[in-house]
């Protein structure tokens, strides 16, 4: 053992610089104990109390810096000391000017004080506190969380009528407005069609379809799925529209929902019938009649509603625009007569997984005179219901996944952000002898997966693999749900599923129509 | 719809990736570090008796912040502490940091300092002795703030000890505290050796005389004043006191000079303070003491109106709930140690100097005083960050406490229950570290949050008011 002390006269550094080249000097090799301490009276009774007071260390006046070091031998104690005088020389690091974030919405709104909008995406049971609080301040909301109970919802949004300010959601995955992206929200031109949904993939849908036909987008709100139920009553659906029918900016407005409670579309449908500009309405599965009625331009889906609007938006009929989507529709038949040659007997089965629920269910709706039922776990009716571990026992039967339901997504992200499920089931549904069609949606934009169609090529790849070594192929359709000005890039996505060898299809609506085509011929 | 005119400004409050897509579109967003509530949390805007509970703590605010706090006076507890010793009955009482306390219970430094007082007193020869009176129950014990006093560490007042009398100009509420000894073997550190009731003595015969004296010449101190330089000359007030303190000397060495006769006297009272970089601390909690009384016992008010450590429980007093206690297990402290010391040897945190961070200064003002930002991970951005945080719990900015560097913005005052509730973040100490066992004394200094289970015991209580 020795004990090695340096004295460095007229050295003044603060205690706790002192106490930290102390603990750095205790952690190296062969140190018992050290002191780096100034040689104050007090200092030195501590250095006795450790044993530590040396000669030099009791000479030392209150202006000198003391070093002493304990260490087990001469090497590593002078060692520790050459260390000390590093550490003490060590220069400042320059310091970021990183301020910490606000931990709270109420601190947030202190360092933004004209915020106007809050997108809360905390969990649920805490999500609807943190609404309240930022509608109470007299901002808007996008509300992203779900597993807000229903209870809350109304009162939000009564809240929110109550105040003239927007409760998108809980449960809204997407809105654009002003031009900015939220949520999952795609890269679209700004423009003069407004939009309101119930659905988070359906706005997506249907402002991508008119971001490929050229028109841009004023406002996009979505108010969550249960808005336009019997017990909300569909506030936020009445107040978007009526903000549009009011906004300047906006000449043509579309709808898009599943089919809302009777009560609530009889009062939507009204607030559509008294505006004077043209409402495309997108209830996918309702009863055209009422629409119709109330001056609204029925459309039975999503490309539709583009394909519509986005000829409204030009001053054209939307009918002949309509003829053409379904002339241009017929081209699907030559392809799928193409794709059933590939398909070997008792290939009969389609498999639709989706990330994008509406999406699935606007596949149902396109399938549903399909000679065999669809099943789904997201089921139009309940006959057709898939319950939880059912998938086997329908197997031979046709089955579309909403891979982004509760059930899927528990403990777990998206399929819109990670892939892994869609692509486990992907290989899965290869294995089956039976399966002749995957039907595929690739979603787009802010939000999403960095490279969702590389995802799930890899699995189309694997899936081909397994499906080949027992002789058969597969027929993968996909359609992107996206811009060219998104993130991923619509042209790139498209690309690498057809390199993957998947027949790409601008939407989803086409790509779950060609999957019709091909199962159907196959029963015949 | 007014939104559609105006520029986008969101903030972001939960999934990461939503802020950097908005970001991505070149719009400025303000993004949430958000965390979830504390169990138990609901929203809570007014009493079930009805009261506006923002309005009420907006009144205790407005009181801390009048407050005046003026060093009027020193005396011996027994005679100057209003109940330390009622007349005509038998009684000795010692108080202790912190919520109440058995001797059972306590921690090794608060029994090491009761054992140093009961010698110091003259009730016991040796520390077995006093440790065998104070275990027998003649002895009674008491947190100081039952008496409007303020201890640091084990915070013991014995009826003998001489401490300073600082008044509440605008409100007449008295606090009280003790004379700062030093750092090391200390008693309010349990250190009870002969060397610490030597200078207990000696602090009771001639520094407390000389003090009192030079004080009547000088008349009374503004500490109000006094605290809100020392926070531009980079004290926070509780583990920094060097400016403090040397403001004090300035104050009282003239009147000192001129009190006292021996000028051996003087120049040992000079010294002792000049030694003793902390001895401002034991002006700065009484203080803050005197500024919080005002505070106390408003109806619906949730702001906290103590904060108090004995070594075995962390307790707070909240007030709409007067003098009933909130406790928890008191937490570790993240330190740095002397030499000689480890984290193996620190007992659990202790002491009423909390008091400071009650009523806006010490930890809640650390951006004031960057020459200690290594408590808090080594940058002066850390120290402002660690204020700003408080501002996040507390219910208003300080009229009299400003930090330069956060452009003379007033030091988060009030910590509200509600807000610690609502985004767990509670309130965030700078202290020193005693040794577990008695006996010993400081060894080290750091960083410690008050544990979340007091909030939540309060929390219940005001819900149900």
């Amino acid at each position: 053992m020795s004990i090695h002390t340096h004295l460095k006269p007229s050295a003044y550094h603060d205690s706790v610089t002192l106490m930290l080249v102390a603990k750095a000097l205790l952690e190296l090799p062969g140190v018992e104990d050290a002191a780096v301490v100034m040689g104050t009276p007090a200092n030195r009774e501590i250095l006795a109390a450790a044993g530590l007071l040396t000669d030099g260390a009791a000479a030392a006046r209150p202006d000198d810096l003391v070093i002493v070091v304990r260490a087990t031998d001469g090497a590593a104690g002078q060692a520790a000391l050459a260390q000390a005088d590093a550490l003490l020389a060590a220069r400042a690091v320059p310091v970021a000017a990183a301020v910490q974030r606000p931990k709270s919405l109420a601190a947030a709104i202190a360092a933004m004080p004209d915020a106007n909008l809050v997108v809360i995406s905390v969990a649920g049971r805490y999500a609807a506190q943190e609404a309240r609080t930022a509608l109470e301040r007299g901002l808007h909301v996008l509300l992203f969380s779900d597993n807000v109970p229903l209870a809350e919802e109304i009162e939000l949004k009564q809240l929110a009528v109550a105040r003239g300010l927007l409760c998108m959601g809980p449960d809204a995955g997407t809105a654009i407005i002003n031009g900015v992206a939220l949520g999952f929200a795609n890269a679209v031109p700004r423009g003069r069609v407004g939009l309101v949904s119930a659905s988070g993939t359906g706005l997506q849908g249907v402002t991508c379809g008119l971001a490929r036909r050229g028109v841009g987008v004023s406002q996009a709100i979505g108010v969550g799925g249960r808005d336009l139920s019997e017990a909300v009553g569909g506030p936020m659906m009445l107040a978007g529209l009526r903000a549009l029918q009011e906004d300047p900016e906006t000449d043509v407005i579309v709808l898009i929902s599943k089919p809302p409670a009777p009560t609530v579309a009889a009062r939507v449908l009204a607030q559509v019938k008294v505006s004077a500009k043209p409402t495309v309405v997108c209830f996918l599965g309702a009863d055209p009649l009422p629409i119709e009625a109330a001056c609204g331009f029925h459309v039975t889906d999503l490309t539709q509603a583009a394909v519509a609007a986005a000829a409204l938006a030009r001053g054209e009929k939307p009918e002949d625009a309509l003829a053409r989507l379904e002339q241009e529709s017929r081209a699907l038949i030559p392809l799928a007569a193409a794709e059933q040659k590939k398909l070997q007997p008792g290939q009969r089965a389609l498999r639709g997984l989706f990330a994008g629920g509406t999406f699935c269910y606007e596949a149902q709706l396109i399938l549903k005179n399909l000679p065999e039922p669809v099943y789904s776990n997201a089921a139009l009716d309940k006959s057709r219901a898939l319950g939880r571990g059912e998938t086997d026992a329908i197997r031979p039967y046709h089955i579309c996944l909403d891979l982004g339901a509760d059930e899927f997504t528990q403990g777990r992200l998206h399929p819109m952000i990670d892939p892994t499920l869609r692509n486990r089931q992907i290989i899965q549904a290869a294995r089956d002898p039976a399966t002749a069609v995957i039907l595929l949606d690739i979603v787009l934009g802010y939000g999403a997966h960095p490279d969702p169609a590389a995802a799930a090529a890899e699995a189309i790849h694997e899936a081909q693999r397994v499906a080949a070594a027992a002789g058969r192929h597969i027929t993968f359709i996909a359609s992107v749900c996206g811009t060219e000005a998104d993130p991923q890039s619509l042209s790139r996505q498209a690309a690498t599923l057809r390199e993957a060898g998947a027949l790409v299809l601008p939407d989803n609506a086409a790509a779950a129509r060609l999957a019709g085509l091909i199962t159907q011929a196959l029963h015949e | 719809m007014d939104l559609f005119r105006q520029p986008l400004k969101p903030i972001n409050l939960g999934l990461e990736s939503f802020r950097e897509s908005i970001a991505a579109q070149g719009v400025e967003v303000v993004a949430v570090d958000w965390r979830p509530p504390l169990e138990g949390y609901v929203e809570l805007t007014h009493t079930r008796a009805g009261v506006d509970i923002d309005a009420a703590n907006a009144e205790a605010v407005r009181r801390i912040c009048a407050g005046q706090p003026l060093l009027v006076d020193m005396g011996i507890a027994r005679e100057v502490i209003p109940g330390f010793a009622p007349a005509g009955k038998a009684r000795m009482l010692i108080t202790h940091s912190g919520p109440p306390i058995t001797w059972e219970r306590m921690c090794g430094p608060t029994r090491g300092a009761i054992i140093g007082a009961l010698i110091y007193e003259g009730l016991a020869e040796t520390p077995e002795a006093a440790a065998a009176l104070a275990a027998s129950g003649e002895i009674e014990f008491a947190p100081c703030h039952h008496y409007n006093a303020v201890g640091p560490m084990a915070g013991i007042i014995s009826p003998s000890m001489p401490v300073f009398i600082v008044r509440n100009e605008t409100t007449g509420h008295q606090a009280y505290a003790t004379q700062n000894e030093g750092l090391g073997r200390v008693l309010r550190y349990g250190a009870y050796g002969p060397e610490v009731i030597r200078r207990l003595k000696w602090m009771e015969t001639v520094l407390y005389p000389s003090l009192k004296a030079a004080l009547a010449v000088s008349g009374p101190i503004d500490l109000r004043s006094m605290i809100a330089q020392a926070l531009h000359m980079g004290d926070e007030c509780h583990n920094r006191n060097k400016a403090g303190t040397s403001l004090f000397i300035r104050a009282i060495a003239p009147a000192l000079a001129e009190a006292v006769r021996d000028p051996t006297v003087v120049a040992a009272v000079l010294r002792f303070l000049d030694s003793n970089d902390h001895f401002f601390l034991n002006l700065s909690m009484p203080a803050m003491k005197a500024m919080l009384l005002p505070a106390e016992n408003i109806p619906g008010c949730t702001i906290v109106t103590t904060m108090a450590r004995n070594g075995t429980d962390w307790g707070i007093r909240v007030s709409a709930t007067g003098d009933r206690w909130f406790t928890a297990p008191a937490p570790m402290v993240q330190g740095l140690w002397l030499p000689g010391y480890t984290a193996a040897d620190a007992n659990p945190d202790i002491g009423d100097s909390a008091i400071t961070e009650t009523g806006g200064i010490g930890g809640f003002a650390l951006a004031a005083a960057p020459a200690i930002v290594k408590f808090v991970g080594g940058t002066p951005a850390d120290a402002l960050n660690a204020t700003l945080e408080m501002y996040e719990i507390t219910a208003g900015e300080h009229t009299a406490f400003t930090i330069p560097g956060l452009n003379f913005r007033g030091t988060p005052v009030g910590v509200d229950v509600r807000k610690v509730m609502r985004t767990g973040i509670t309130p965030r100490l700078n202290t020193g570290i005693a040794h577990r066992e008695p006996g010993v004394g400081m060894v080290g200094a750091g960083l410690v949050q008050a544990p979340q289970g007091c909030f939540a015991a309060a929390f219940a209580a005001l819900r149900s008011l």
